[in-house]
């Protein structure tokens, strides 16, 4: 894919995109609050996501402080139970999907050749309700009873029956957080669907594309459902409805259908853009093009529309009809096939390419192996049988956090690292990254390895104590998880430097990549395509 | 896309409103919950007042907002390709709406089709039947629950038939008044667009009446079990969108008064079309699921 930037039918109007807008940048806080410019709200993403990774690392490490031995020694029970559930609220709604969505703001218009996102305005408000959404969930934490203590799953009865009253505030940050969901969703499934430049056409898209569109149609499906769901909850616990409370003809099984049919989905909104920037970065250092583009494409079609399919076996042990479960069962491994699709054709991508091993590639070739032992567990829990024994025991614990930290976050470390020069206009400190991810890679299996032992051994998850015979294990995994953390200031120092200077990037930055944003200057204008690119 | 000379995207340059929208959510929500939580200790607090505030706030964001788009419209800054994505954005949020009510629908067939029963002692579910209510009758509408609580179900005739046939009517009164924007009628679409309008408010009042009607003769309340929890969420999140849906109208027809829209850019008259017509269909769909089977 090629491209010039003169436009199609007036040639006197040589396009200049450095010449003619040279940045007129707002300057101020304004140009934050009031931003309608789809990189500056990426960045504003991006950072809010960073920060929320922080505090909620926080409270990781209030866990495994408790955890580091066996006993009660540090925390009150219901504050580790507090500790445990917005660890997991932050997390998954303020750090990884906000990641996502930055990124996806700041790469999917450069890559589809489009002049901002469609509807920038929406774009700003989407992005601002978070940062007061999150408030009031930390807020939450500080009512007379203390925060929500009921996971990040919020079963009922234990957020109506045994809940206290930051379940209000718990609901309602819900619901904001949604909004700026489906608002983020529904920006992006516009932009692209509307936005490309003429040529780009669908089987043109780049993967990271082509993933959050995906992603945002999943978004849009489920996180309504989410809302609803919440909605019942206070209306359980407020307005003496029983929808979760079988004296009153309902059922709290029925709690955990609805939030599964959000909740899985979710996992997949969570590691479906992943897909995409690995593989962007893997034919980049492969020197290749991608293996299988339009398989890539079918697999994650597939596994998003199976991902509305599978739900259940989050709820193996709730004593569902045999049938159901083997449904579930089934389906569930179905979607491990295009999964592999995927794991297969990075490989062959791989397979004989001329790779150099810059940080991207290094996270993003972590990611392969580490997100597919995650694969490999969900396996294990998805049979039935099996996950009578493993559930809610930090068998699961290791499962998620493989795909979701190994997963997830290191994709979204890579695309830091392989965008950010396109960003800055400066290379970043490459002996430092590489610093990074050698600390990352040896403290995050320190930390999330050992579970598997312990929990396949019986420890059950989100209890602050445990039998002695786990103490070893859980010494090491509170010793890796300080590691991980302390690694992650090595990537924030590298970040700053990087903003600060560095040796110039040019143009195309790494050798082999591909793609439209590999074609404006580093760092990208403020502006980018004003008039479309011509794409051949 | 296939047009020859490229039209210029508008892009904003700035935006106050989307953050004065972000404190007003700030205000509904932390108010909200605060609302709440007072009005269920029976207590006075800030919650309300900060509700208030948020709503005032959003409100005048609102105002501002859409004064800003209209204005960028009516002097021609929109391009075709602007009118897709407004289209496109309309439509997904369409999407999501429904997406939320399936929530509940999807929560009254569980109810009924499988918790009930299983309540009953179907299934494998002999001895929850015999051990926690044996006298539980598994019969829709529940209009006993297990734990004991006795209302009585809301006939489909009356009341709600009538509610049905007007709201049909309102959407076939709107769907004239704009074949009349599109064929340069604007008589046409003013009477019909006023029709609709009075169509929705009888709607409204009617099912206040039959609210209060529920409430008073029928014992049929929010908390007399799964019955009334579905029936007041379904029907009440529809009342709240058809009210939602009139406002719009509302300011739909005050454009219209003041000569806006044209047959080929009417994209808010559109957009307001698109959102009655989605009410309407959910109603169906509620008085078929709700009130009739
Ligand atoms: C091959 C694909 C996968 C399979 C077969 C699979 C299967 C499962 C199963 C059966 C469980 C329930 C375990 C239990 O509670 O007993 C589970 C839990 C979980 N999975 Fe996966 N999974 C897969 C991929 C993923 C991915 C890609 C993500 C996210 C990026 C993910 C995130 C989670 C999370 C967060 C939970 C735990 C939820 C909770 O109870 O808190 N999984 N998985
Ligand atoms: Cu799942």
């Amino acid at each position: 894919m090629s491209v010039t930037t003169t436009e199609p039918h007036d040639h006197d109007k040589q396009h200049d995109h450095e010449q003619e807008h040279h940045d007129h940048k707002p300057s101020g806080i304004k140009r934050w609050l009031y931003t309608t410019n789809h990189k500056d709200i990426g960045t504003l993403y991006l950072v809010f996501a960073l920060i929320m990774f922080f505090i909620g690392g926080s409270m990781a490490m209030v866990i495994r402080l408790e955890l580091f031995q066996p006993g009660m020694q540090f925390v009150e029970p219901h504050f580790f139970n507090q500790m445990t559930t917005v660890h997991g609220l932050i997390m998954v709604f303020g750090a990884v999907m906000p990641a996502f969505t930055g990124l996806a703001n700041w790469m999917i218009p450069m890559m589809i050749g489009a002049p901002d996102m469609a509807l920038p305005r929406m774009n700003n408000w989407s992005f601002w309700i978070l940062p007061f959404a999150f408030l009031i969930l930390l807020l939450s934490l500080f009512m007379p009873g203390g925060g929500p203590s009921f996971g990040w799953t919020f079963y009922a009865p234990l957020s109506t029956t045994y809940s206290n009253d930051s379940t209000a505030l718990f609901v309602f940050s819900v619901h904001i957080m949604g909004i700026s969901s489906i608002m983020g969703a529904i920006n992006v499934i516009v932009t692209i669907w509307n936005m490309r430049a003429p040529g780009m056409n669908w089987m043109k898209m780049p993967l990271f594309v082509w993933t959050w569109f995906i992603t945002a149609f999943l978004l849009i499906m489920v996180m309504p459902v989410l809302a609803g769901l919440v909605t019942m909850v206070l209306t359980d616990k407020y307005f003496g409805t029983s929808f979760f409370d079988a004296a009153g003809g309902g059922d709290p099984v029925l709690f955990q259908h609805i939030f599964w049919f959000f909740g899985h989905p979710e996992v997949y909104i969570m590691i479906l853009p992943a897909f995409g920037i690995v593989s962007a970065i893997i034919p980049t250092f492969a020197r290749k093009r991608l293996f299988g583009y339009a398989s890539m494409v079918y697999a994650t079609a597939s596994i998003a529309i199976l991902s509305f399919l599978v739900w259940a076996h989050h709820m193996f042990t709730t004593g569902m009809p045999v049938f159901a479960t083997l449904f579930f069962m089934y389906a569930t491994m179905l979607i491990a096939v295009p999964t592999g699709v995927k794991v297969f054709n990075w490989v062959a991508t791989m397979w004989r390419g001329a790779m150099t091993f810059e940080v991207p590639m290094m996270f993003a070739l972590a990611f392969i192996v580490l997100f597919t032992i995650g694969g490999f567990s969900g396996l294990m829990l998805a049979i039935t049988p099996a996950d009578f024994q493993y559930h809610d025991t930090y068998f699961v614990v290791a499962h998620f956090h493989y795909v979701l930290v190994t997963g997830s976050v290191f994709s979204i470390i890579a695309a830091v690292y392989y965008w950010l020069p396109k960003w800055t206009g400066n290379m970043y400190d490459e002996a430092l990254g590489q610093w990074h991810f050698w600390c990352s890679l040896i403290s995050v299996n320190l930390l999330f390895f050992p579970m598997h032992f312990v929990g396949l051994a019986g420890m059950p998850r989100r209890i602050p104590d445990y039998a002695l015979q786990f103490a070893d294990f859980n010494a090491f995994i509170s010793i890796g998880g300080l590691l991980f953390g302390l690694s992650q200031l090595i990537f924030v120092w590298g970040l700053i430097k990087c903003a600060r200077g560095g040796v110039k990037a040019t143009a195309q930055v790494w050798e082999g990549a591909e793609g439209l944003e590999w074609e404006v200057p580093s760092p990208a204008p403020y502006h980018t395509f004003d008039t479309p690119p011509v794409i051949k | 896309m296939t047009t020859k000379t490229y039209e210029k995207y508008y892009v904003p340059a700035q935006s106050p409103w989307p953050i004065v929208g972000a404190v007003a959510l700030f205000f509904i929500a932390f108010g909200a919950a605060h609302y709440v939580i007072d009005i269920s200790k029976q207590q006075s607090g800030f919650g309300g007042y900060l509700l208030l505030l948020g709503f005032a706030i959003l409100v005048f964001m609102l105002v501002g907002w859409f004064r800003n788009v209209i204005d960028e419209s009516m002097s021609g800054l929109y391009s075709a390709q602007m009118d897709r994505s407004f289209r496109q954005g309309m439509s997904w949020f369409i999407v999501s709406e429904v997406m939320f009510f399936m929530a509940f629908f999807g929560a009254l067939f569980y109810g009924r089709i499988i918790a009930m029963q299983w309540l009953g002692g179907s299934s494998n579910n002999a001895m929850t039947f015999e051990l926690l209510w044996p006298n539980f009758e598994p019969v829709w509408p529940l209009i006993k629950t297990p734990g004991g609580i006795e209302t009585q179900a809301m006939p489909w005739t009356g009341l709600p038939l009538i509610n049905t046939i007007i709201l049909v009517i309102s959407s076939v009164t709107l769907h004239f008044a704009h074949t009349g924007l599109e064929q340069q009628k604007r008589g046409q679409l003013k009477l019909m667009l006023l029709l609709t309008l009075l169509l929705g408010a009888t709607f409204i009042s009617l099912q206040v009446y039959e609210y209060i009607h529920a409430y008073r003769d029928l014992g049929l309340r929010l908390d007399s079990g799964f019955y009334g929890n579905t029936f007041f969420l379904l029907t009440g999140f529809h009342g709240l969108h058809v009210t939602l849906g009139a406002i719009i109208l509302l300011f739909v027809f005050f454009r219209v008064l003041k000569g806006h829209f044209t047959p080929e850019k009417h994209f808010a008259f559109q957009a307001a079309a698109w959102y009655w017509h989605f009410v309407d269909v959910v109603w169906i769909c509620l008085f078929v699921i709700v009130y009739m089977l």
